[in-house]
């Protein structure tokens, strides 16, 4: 790393500021200015618009991998979506996602 | 569940939270760790944590730093990671834009994906909570998670020794994301809409600065809401 002290600061400040910036916009400018009804109903979906893209990639191309898929890493997610979706219990499909991966790892050697 | 005193919502939210303790610890002492061996002084590395809370783009900026790229390249990459809060940001206005100035000053910093995510779910749930028991409830979310990030930072910077990869300790974020996000699938445009943004992501991951996931993401409201209209 060939930053000066003074660099550096000024990633983490101008980082830390553009983060709060990015995290205040709506709830900020907006308040509690009526949204239209249209916009509401995209928000609405934004938890299942934005997660599964951003797992998807992490599941299929692991960096811990390389890149290569990887069949404990694929069952686990296999096993934490199954249980998630039919038990609609977190705790318990992060338990069955951990057990799967350990277990495969433990199989696989 | 209806929330009768702040209290109980802050109690809710806490509980709520609690099994991401889990996802934190490892995660946290990692960026302790990395950041560390980047050549980071302890206080550069909690202040990367305490000011920008949003471990995704911390480990962004720490590689491209670690590559030594020019200092506007390392924002852009980072900052690039966490434009999905804007969308975060408003789909809690709905629910907290009500709240004072100062609560949502403080709710915004501590936006992270699980306080986001574990909220979101519980207020589409029960949409008529009153405002202070929302952001009772988010603040109760933020509890267990945001002060073991600073915490474990510090652990993982002073002590810490790289997890090894065999470990699997990486899968632990997409499977509590995946644990989180698949029981509010409770619809069809739900389900709709997670699958388009999972194709989509797929499709565009190449495209730089991460903006591939972002495009994935809007598509994936509007396929959400276009069937939520068509259905009512």
């Amino acid at each position: 790393m060939n930053y000066t002290t003074t660099e550096i600061w000024l990633i983490i400040a101008a980082l830390g500021v553009g983060t709060f910036l990015i995290r205040f916009s709506f709830l900020g400018l907006v308040g509690d200015r009526p949204i239209p009804e249209w916009l509401l109903r995209h928000l609405r979906y934004t938890p299942a618009a934005i997660l599964p893209g951003l797992v998807a990639p992490l599941v299929l191309w692991p960096d811990a991998t390389g890149g290569v898929p990887d069949a404990s890493r694929l069952t686990a997610a296999l096993a934490t979506v199954a249980v998630a979706y039919f038990s609609k219990g977190t705790v318990r499909a992060i338990a069955a996602g951990a057990v799967t991966l350990y277990g495969m790892q433990y199989l696989l050697g | 569940m209806q929330f009768t005193t702040t209290k109980m919502a802050y109690i809710a939210g806490t509980t709520a939270a609690l099994p991401f303790v889990i996802v934190v610890i490892p995660f946290a002492m990692l960026f302790g760790v990395v950041a560390t061996e980047a050549g980071l002084p302890l206080t550069q590395v909690m202040a990367f944590s305490a000011l920008v809370v949003a471990g995704a783009s911390q480990f962004t900026a720490l590689q491209f730093m670690s590559e030594n790229a020019p200092v506007a390249v390392v924002l852009a990459s980072a900052l690039a990671v966490n434009l999905r809060m804007a969308m975060y940001s408003a789909s809690l206005t709905p629910h907290l834009g009500k709240a004072p100035g100062w609560q949502r000053v403080l709710a915004a910093y501590f936006t992270v994906d699980q306080s986001y995510l574990l909220s979101h779910t519980e207020f589409e749930r029960a949409p008529e909570t009153s405002t202070p028991h929302k952001v009772a409830y988010f603040f109760g979310t933020v509890t267990p998670i945001v002060p073991l990030w600073y915490v474990f930072t510090y652990i993982g910077a002073v002590i810490g020794d790289a997890i090894p990869a065999e470990y699997g300790l990486d899968f632990i974020v997409p499977i509590t994301f995946l644990a989180m996000i698949v029981p509010a699938l409770r619809t069809l445009a739900h389900l709709a809409a997670a699958l388009t943004s999972i194709i989509l992501a797929l499709l565009l991951v190449a495209v730089p600065f991460n903006l591939g996931l972002l495009i994935a993401a809007i598509a994936a409201m509007m396929v959400g809401a276009e069937i939520e209209r068509r259905m009512s």
